[in-house]
C-alpha cells in the first residue's frame, strides 16, 4: 500500500505572529519556519503503518517555495521514502491544494492520504475534505486512533460527545488531530540519510488550479486589551463596579 | 544509561554555529574541499540562540566571504552616524568627538541571528553538514586523555532522568580535530578549561550581560545608520555597563542594556536596568507607540588579553567568545570571532592538530587587537572616572605602557547585603512590564517534562547562607526569571523555572557560591530569536 503524506511549511507555533505595518499580511521576514505539527503527526502514522507491514512506501509532498525543500528533507529524515516538490511562489488556497494533490494520487497511484487536519498558519481545515470529494474517496478526519484491515481503515476521532469510531473503505482520505501519536525524534544520522533521498521537482504549470480564490482584503491584529487594575478589597471592587454603572 | 551508542567519525567537528563555528567551517572547506565537516549547534535552527547588538566590522567577514553582500543578512544597515552619550537622571550630554575605537565608519548594523543563517547557507553550499538541534553534551576523550570528539545530548528523558516513549540516545561524534565555539561560557568549554588548566596562566575570565529589546516604532522616527552608545545612569559610577540604540530600516530599532557582571551590589536587576533607561526623557519619545518584537539576553565575554586561556588542548581547540576574543572597547566581537575561526581552519589544515594554534592566535592579528586595548576594561575597577581616564591614556598610547592591569572573577565581586541599601525601583511605564513578559518575546520553549538543566549543587545554600548573605542575588540578575524563592509549607526554597531560560549563562558566572551548572537541555529547546 503506497501512502501519500502532504505537509505544509508554516510558521513555527513557538513564534509570536506579528501582522505587518501596512496590514497587507503576516511578517514572515526573518521568520522560523517548519512543517506543520500535524503533518508530523500524519508522517509518523504513515511510518508506524509501514512498520506494521501495512504500507509499503511512504511519499511525502509539499507545494511550495524553494525553501520548503528543508521540510521535505525532516519528514524524509523522520523516515519517509521519497518526496515530492510542487514548486510554487504563489500562496495556495485550500481547493488548489486539493487539485494538485489529486493529481499527485493518480500519477502516483496512492492507496491512502494521511495528512494533518489543518495548518496551523490559516488553520483552514478544507484542504484534506476538499481531496476526498474530488477524488471521491472516503474521508476520515480528526483522526485521533488508526487501523488498517484489509481494504478497510478504523479510525476513531475525537468529538464533543466522546470517541465515534468510523470504518471507510480505501483508499480513504484520513486526516491527523493533535493525539494520534507523538512523533519520533529524528536521529542525526537519518538527517544525513535524508539528503540522499529521492525528491521530484514539479512545476506548478503542470496542474490545473484556475479556480475561483479567496481574496483576503486586510490582516489587523486583535484590538489590545485595556490593563488591569488591582484592588484592595471587596468594598473597593463594589464601589469601582457601581462607579462604572456595571452593577 | 549506558547503551551501545551510535558513532560517527568527521575530520574536523565543530560545536556551534555562530560566526565562530561557521567561519572554521567554511574555512576548512574552502582549504580543502575533500574535508568531511560537521557542525554541531543546540538551537532549533541556526540564529535561534544568538543575539548580538550587532555592529559588525566587515573585514574579516569579506576576507571569507567576499560575496556576502549578495546573500545579505535580514537587516544589514551601514552606519551612518556615531553617538556617545554620557546619561544623567534627567539629561544627557553627547561627546564632542567619538574615541576612535568606536568609531564606526565603513561598518554595519546587522542582526547575528540572520547573518548566522546567511552564514550556514554558505557553509552547506560548500559541503558542510549542519545539525541544528543537536546540543554537544559533553566532550568525549580517548585514554591518552586526548578530545576526540563529543556526545551529543539524550532526547525524550523525563524530569526524573528515565526514558520516555520515543527516548533517543544521543549519539558520539568523533573528528580528527574538535573545535568548541560555544559563545561566552560554553558548557563543555568550562568543563575543558578545568580539566586542561587551561586558565592556569591566565587572570579569570570576566562577563557582561547583554539584554535586547528589537522594537517595531510608528513610522518616521528612526534614523537608519545611527549607532547610539550610552554611558553613566542608570548605572552608578562603580558599576561598568551601558546602552546601545541602534536605528534599523523599516521603522525597527535594536535597544539595549549591558551591565557588567563585576558588579557588586547584590540588589542589582540588569533588567530593570534596562527599562529604567528606556525610559529616560532622552530614550522614551523614541519608543512611546512601538512593540517589542523580540527580546534575548546573553552573557557577553569581557576579560580580554589577559583572560584569554590556552586556546588549544589535544584534539581540540577554543575559538570566538568560548575563548575570549571580543574587544570590549570596540564593543565588538564577530569580527574577532571569524578570525579566530578561520584561524583554526588554517592551522588544521598545515598542521592537521591544534598543536601551536594559542601561539598563532595571539601573535597574530587577534593577539595584537586584543592586547593593544588590554587595559581599558579592567581600568573600570575604579569607576567609571578614573576607567575613562586610565581608557583615554591607553588609547593615547596604543596599549604600549609596560603595565597590565588584573581581572577577577565576576562572582567575587558581589559585596554582601548588608553593605548595600536596596534599591529604589526606578519610574518606568514603557512595555514589558516585567521579566515574565519580555521573555514571552523571546519564544522560549523547553519541554518541562525533562531533567532540570540548571544544575544547583546545594539548594540549602540558597536558604541558609545565600539569603543571608546576598539575599538570593539569582533571583534579580536572571533576565528571564527561572529563580524563584518560594514558601512551600512554611519554609521558603528554591523554584527553578528552567522552561524560560534563555541560555545566557549569567547565573553560571554570577552565582557567588558558583553552585550553579548550566547544562544544556533537550536538543532545540531554547529562545527562539528572530532578527536578533
Amino acid at each position: 500500500m503506497k501512502v501519500l503524506v502532504p505537509i505544509k511549511r508554516a510558521v513555527d507555533y513557538n513564534v509570536r505572529v506579528r501582522v505587518k505595518n501596512d496590514g497587507s499580511g503576516v511578517e514572515l521576514n526573518g521568520v522560523k519556519m517548519s512543517v506543520n505539527p500535524f503533518d508530523e503527526i500524519a508522517n509518523e502514522e504513515a511510518l508506524r503503518l509501514k512498520e506494521k507491514g501495512v504500507v509499503t512506501e511512504v511519499v511525502v509532498a509539499t507545494i511550495g517555495v524553494a525553501k520548503a525543500e528543508d521540510q521535505l528533507r525532516s519528514e524524509l529524515a523522520r523516515g519517509a521514502d521519497r518526496a515530492i516538490h510542487v514548486v510554487a511562489d504563489q500562496d495556495i488556497q485550500p481547493l488548489q491544494a486539493a487539485r494538485i494533490l489529486k493529481k499527485l494520487v493518480e500519477d502516483e497511484g496512492i492507496d491512502l492520504v494521511l495528512m494533518g487536519k489543518q495548518a496551523i498558519d490559516d488553520d483552514a481545515n478544507q484542504t484534506g475534505q476538499m481531496l476526498a470529494t474530488l477524488l471521491g474517496w472516503p474521508q476520515a478526519t480528526f483522526a485521533s486512533k488508526v487501523e488498517i484491515e484489509g481494504q478497510t481503515a478504523r479510525v476513531d476521532r475525537e468529538i464533543d460527545a466522546g470517541i465515534e469510531t468510523l470504518e471507510v473503505d480505501l483508499p480513504a482520505v484520513i486526516t491527523a488531530d493533535l493525539r494520534l501519536n507523538e512523533p519520533r525524534f529524528i536521529k542525526l544520522p537519518d538527517i544525513m540519510k535524508a539528503k540522499r533521498k529521492p525528491l521530484d521537482k514539479r512545476e506548478l504549470g503542470d496542474f490545473d488550479i484556475d479556480v475561483p480564490t479567496l481574496e483576503v482584503t486586510e490582516t489587523r491584529p486583535p484590538s489590545g486589551r485595556e490593563p488591569g487594575r488591582m484592588v484592595k478589597d471587596v468594598d473597593e471592587l463594589i464601589a469601582t463596579l457601581k462607579d462604572k454603572g456595571l452593577v | 544509561m549506558s547503551e551501545e551508542r551510535d558513532v560517527m567519525e568527521f575530520d574536523l567537528l565543530v560545536v556551534g554555529a555562530g560566526p565562530a563555528g561557521l567561519s572554521c567551517a567554511i574555512h576548512a572547506k574552502q582549504l580543502n574541499p575533500e574535508l568531511n565537516v560537521c557542525v554541531l549547534e543546540k538551537g532549533a535552527t541556526v540564529g535561534s540562540h544568538i543575539l548580538a547588538g550587532a555592529v559588525i566590522e566587515p573585514g574579516p567577514l569579506e576576507e571569507l566571504l567576499p560575496n556576502w553582500k549578495d546573500n545579505a543578512p535580514e537587516v544589514c544597515v551601514p552606519v551612518s552616524r556615531d553617538e556617545i552619550r554620557m546619561m544623567s537622571a534627567q539629561g544627557s550630554f553627547k561627546f564632542p568627538i567619538v574615541p576612535p575605537q568606536m568609531n564606526n565608519h565603513g561598518n554595519y548594523i546587522v542582526s547575528l541571528s540572520s547573518l548566522t543563517q546567511k552564514m550556514a547557507e554558505a557553509a552547506e553550499e560548500l559541503g558542510v553538514e549542519i545539525y541544528p538541534g543537536f546540543p554537544a553534551r559533553m566532550p568525549l576523550y580517548n585514554e591518552a586523555g586526548e578530545v576526540i570528539g563529543v556526545r551529543t545530548g539524550d532526547m525524550g528523558v523525563d524530569k526524573d532522568g528515565n526514558p520516555k516513549d520515543g527516548y533517543t540516545p544521543g549519539m558520539d561524534l568523533h573528528a580528527k580535530l574538535t573545535v568548541f565555539a560555544e559563545g561566552a561560557r560554553g558548557s563543555c568549554s568550562k568543563q575543558l578549561v578545568a580539566k586542561y588548566g587551561l586558565d592556569a596562566q591566565a587572570d579569570p575570565q570576566t562577563y557582561g550581560i547583554g539584554i535586547k529589546e528589537l522594537w517595531q516604532l510608528p513610522p518616521g522616527r528612526t534614523e537608519p545608520g545611527l549607532v547610539m552608545h550610552t554611558m553613566g545612569w542608570p548605572l552608578d559610577n562603580k558599576t561598568y555597563g551601558g546602552s546601545f540604540v541602534y536605528h534599523l530600516e523599516d521603522d525597527k530599532l535594536a535597544i539595549g542594556f549591558v551591565v557588567g557582571l563585576d558588579y557588586e551590589d547584590p540588589h542589582l536587576e540588569p533588567f530593570e536596568k534596562f527599562q529604567e533607561f528606556k525610559n529616560h526623557p532622552h530614550i522614551k519619545p523614541l519608543l512611546e507607540g512601538g512593540e517589542i518584537v523580540s527580546y534575548g539576553a546573553r552573557a557577553i565575554v569581557e576579560g580580554g588579553w589577559q583572560s584569554l586561556p590556552k586556546m588549544e588542548m589535544p584534539g581540540a581547540a577554543l575559538i570566538g567568545c568560548g575563548a575570549g576574543t571580543l574587544n570590549v572597547p570596540k564593543i565588538k566581537g564577530v569580527h574577532q570571532a571569524i578570525r579566530s575561526g578561520m584561524e583554526i581552519a588554517k592551522q588544521f589544515h598545515e598542521k592537521a592538530s591544534a598543536e601551536g594554534f594559542d601561539a598563532r592566535v595571539r601573535e597574530g592579528a587577534i593577539g595584537a587587537e586584543l592586547k593593544r586595548v588590554r587595559n581599558i576594561r579592567p581600568s573600570f575597577h575604579w569607576g567609571l572616572w578614573v576607567g575613562l581616564m586610565i581608557s583615554g591614556l591607553e588609547t593615547l598610547f596604543a596599549g604600549l605602557l609596560p603595565y597590565t592591569l588584573r581581572n577577577r572573577a565576576d562572582h567575587s565581586a558581589l559585596k554582601k547585603v548588608s553593605t548595600h541599601k536596596p534599591l529604589t525601583p526606578g519610574n518606568r511605564d514603557l512595555p514589558p512590564r516585567d521579566r515574565l513578559s519580555a521573555v514571552y518575546f523571546a519564544a522560549t520553549e523547553h519541554d518541562e517534562d525533562q531533567p532540570v538543566h540548571l544544575r544547583v549543587e546545594d539548594t540549602n545554600i540558597c536558604v541558609t547562607r545565600c539569603a543571608e548573605e546576598y539575599d538570593n542575588p539569582c533571583t534579580r540578575f536572571c533576565p528571564a526569571k527561572v529563580y524563584e524563592m518560594v514558601e512551600v509549607d512554611g519554609a521558603k526554597q528554591l523554584q527553578i523555572n528552567a522552561a524560560n531560560c534563555v541560555h545566557c549563562k549569567t547565573c553560571d558566572i554570577k552565582d557567588p557560591y558558583q553552585i550553579i551548572n548550566w547544562v544544556t537541555p533537550e536538543g532545540g529547546a531554547g529562545p527562539n530569536y528572530q532578527l536578533m
